[in-house]
């Protein structure tokens, strides 16, 4: 029994540890609320999109027709509305960021950038209803414009006709995709030309603050082996910067699947299939906000609400695949 | 003896209002070392740096007098400062690599900028490049790996290889193993003489024990001066200066 006497911890030590626990519980209790508010979202989109489900099963996501006097419901549309409409915006939105983060970063001089960049980041705050205004009393008209000189000329009259026979029996072609099918402006095109507005500051920043953090180094690196400012840029600052610039298109996928009031005062709230870039269309979003006021019956809210559950889904998918591609992008030794 | 490769007259740099060198005039023989020493501050790596053009890059930096490259000022109106570099190559403090290229990538990244695409000829020039580092042995059956998953010595000599491939006329060294151990810093040093052979080499050092090892002439810096220039025996062992006969003995610095 000759236990060897072991020194004993010093109060203050006991003190510091007691301490850290309680910190660490409460810590974690916070953290847990974030959890706790995922888990509870899911739960509750869940029970309340259950009547449509039941009745439609996931062919809810996939079935076309959306019809709240017959009470059929197929999401399909809204999708693939979703999807076209922030990809599109995506692919126009990206290009300019990037530019205009590399003109703030590395071409404005000081006393233009910081303005540039602060007018950049302002976009972000103006308020959805403010764009959706915007668009209808602005965008609107010049697309109608637009759209009005395109009949002017009798040969696309008749193209117009034979594309309205074909939209009719619900289908398609390329060229008839970009004829325009009504008047006024509304429709998919200004959704995606809002929507790349509203979009571009979120890109924009974070590309912009990503290329600043680019080290010098890597920079006179490539100037040192006799390049010129745009190769610099396009061999040393874009590569190393890819993965945060991507973390910045993402985000900006997310707002833009997630735009709900711009986009449903301008898309024109079609839920036929999407015949043309200039006709009306909806997402996922805009039927939650122009119907679920309307909704009144059961299976017609459920089938709303199962939209939202769809698109929470879907955001979740999409913020999983940007990690993964992120973290493949991001070289080796840079965090 | 020819003609100096690379004549500094009466080089002033500025930064803004502050002077940090006045009027430097140096010369530097071709197939030689040449330190430049001097205490932190001094304006060594500065005027280092004017070599390359690189100030062109910082607003508010300007440089005065002439610096003749084989008989062209690099800084005479009309000098495109992008061709002065591809003649001037340069390694820096920190291994920079490019982190997104491959190891072959990133030794012929300079020669890519100038066209070269054929793949023979990119695999010739990386071979005999990374052999000129002492490179090739221990990176030839991982060239296409990421440049970042070599070590720091690896990384600077992979840098250095980079240097090498578009054949400048003089190589810049800016301070190449300060963030080395001791194994990597002699084996960089050996690889300096061997250098010698195809370029010139001009390397801004904090340690004067290296400045000694590995250079033919050593210029000791002093509050933007050159106190003193010589070869590097004379400047260690008779500096004709007393503040560098003070710094090499170790008195401040």
């Amino acid at each position: 029994m000759s236990e060897p006497l072991r020194p004993r911890p010093a109060p203050r030590a006991a003190l510091s540890g007691r301490s850290d626990r309680t910190f660490q519980l409460l810590i974690l209790a916070l953290a847990s609320v974030i959890v706790g508010v995922f888990v509870l979202s899911v739960y509750q989109l869940g029970r309340e999109s259950w009547p449509a489900l039941r009745e439609f099963g996931l062919g809810f996501y996939t079935e076309r027709t959306w019809n709240p006097v017959t009470g059929q419901f197929g999401a399909a549309q809204m999708v693939i509305g979703t999807l076209v409409t922030s990809l599109a915006a995506l692919v126009l939105s990206v290009p300019l960021a990037v530019a205009s983060a590399l003109f703030v970063a590395e071409y404005a001089p000081k006393w233009l950038a910081n303005p540039v960049g602060y007018l950049i980041e302002l976009l972000a705050a103006v308020p959805s209803v403010v764009y959706g205004l915007w668009a209808l009393f602005v965008v609107a008209p010049i697309l109608g414009r637009w759209q009005q000189g395109f009949f002017a000329d009798p040969a696309n009259l008749q193209v117009y006709t034979r594309c309205q026979d074909l939209w009719n029996s619900g289908q398609t072609t390329l060229q008839c995709f970009f004829v325009p099918s009504a008047f006024d402006g509304r429709g998919l095109a200004l959704a995606i030309l809002i929507l790349t507005v509203m979009i571009l500051p979120y890109t924009a920043s974070v590309a912009r603050d990503v290329i600043r953090l680019v080290p010098q180094d890597q920079r006179e690196a490539m100037y040192a082996l006799g390049a010129t400012k745009w190769e610099v840029i396009s061999r040393a600052i874009l590569p190393y910067a890819r993965a945060g610039i991507l973390g910045g298109v993402i985000l900006a996928l997310g707002r833009a699947l997630g735009e709900t009031l711009a986009v449903a005062m301008v898309i024109g709230d079609s839920q036929d299939i999407i015949k043309s870039l200039w006709g009306g269309a909806s997402t996922m979003a805009s039927v939650i906000a122009n119907q679920f006021g309307d909704a009144q019956e059961t299976l017609h809210r459920s089938s709303v609400v199962a939209l939202g559950l769809g698109l929470f889904f879907l955001s979740v998918l999409v913020n999983f695949l940007a990690r993964v591609v992120i973290a493949r992008l991001t070289p080796r030794g840079i965090q | 003896m020819s003609t100096p490769l690379l004549t500094a007259q009466d080089v002033s740099i500025h930064y803004g209002d502050k002077q940090a060198v006045r009027g430097v005039n140096l010369s530097i023989e071709r197939g030689t070392v040449n330190a430049l020493i001097g205490p932190s501050g001094c304006g060594k790596t500065t005027f280092l740096r004017a070599i390359n053009r690189m100030h062109d890059l910082t607003p508010g930096a300007r440089v005065t007098g002439r610096i003749v490259l084989d008989g062209e000022d690099m800084y005479a109106p009309g000098v495109d400062a992008v061709a002065m570099r591809r003649r001037v190559g340069m390694v820096f403090q920190k291994p920079n690599p490019f982190p997104t290229m491959s190891v072959f990538d990133n030794v012929v990244s300079g020669l890519k900028l100038t066209g070269v695409r054929d793949r023979a000829r990119l695999m010739e020039v990386a071979e005999r490049s990374l052999r000129g580092a002492a490179l090739w042995d221990e990176v030839k059956d991982r060239l296409k790996t990421p440049a970042t998953g070599l070590s720091g010595g690896q990384q600077q000599r992979l840098c250095i290889a980079r240097a090498l491939a578009v054949e400048p006329e003089l190589l810049l060294m800016d301070e190449p193993t300060s963030a080395l151990d001791p194994a990597s810093t002699a084996r960089i040093e050996d690889l300096m003489t061997g250098l010698k052979k195809v370029t010139t080499i001009l390397i801004v050092t904090h340690n004067m024990h290296q400045a000694a090892r590995v250079s033919d002439t050593t210029s000791f810096f002093l509050n933007g001066d050159l106190v003193e220039h010589g070869v590097t025996d004379q400047v260690f062992t008779s500096p004709r200066d007393e503040r560098t006969e003070a710094y090499v003995t170790g008195r401040f610095g």
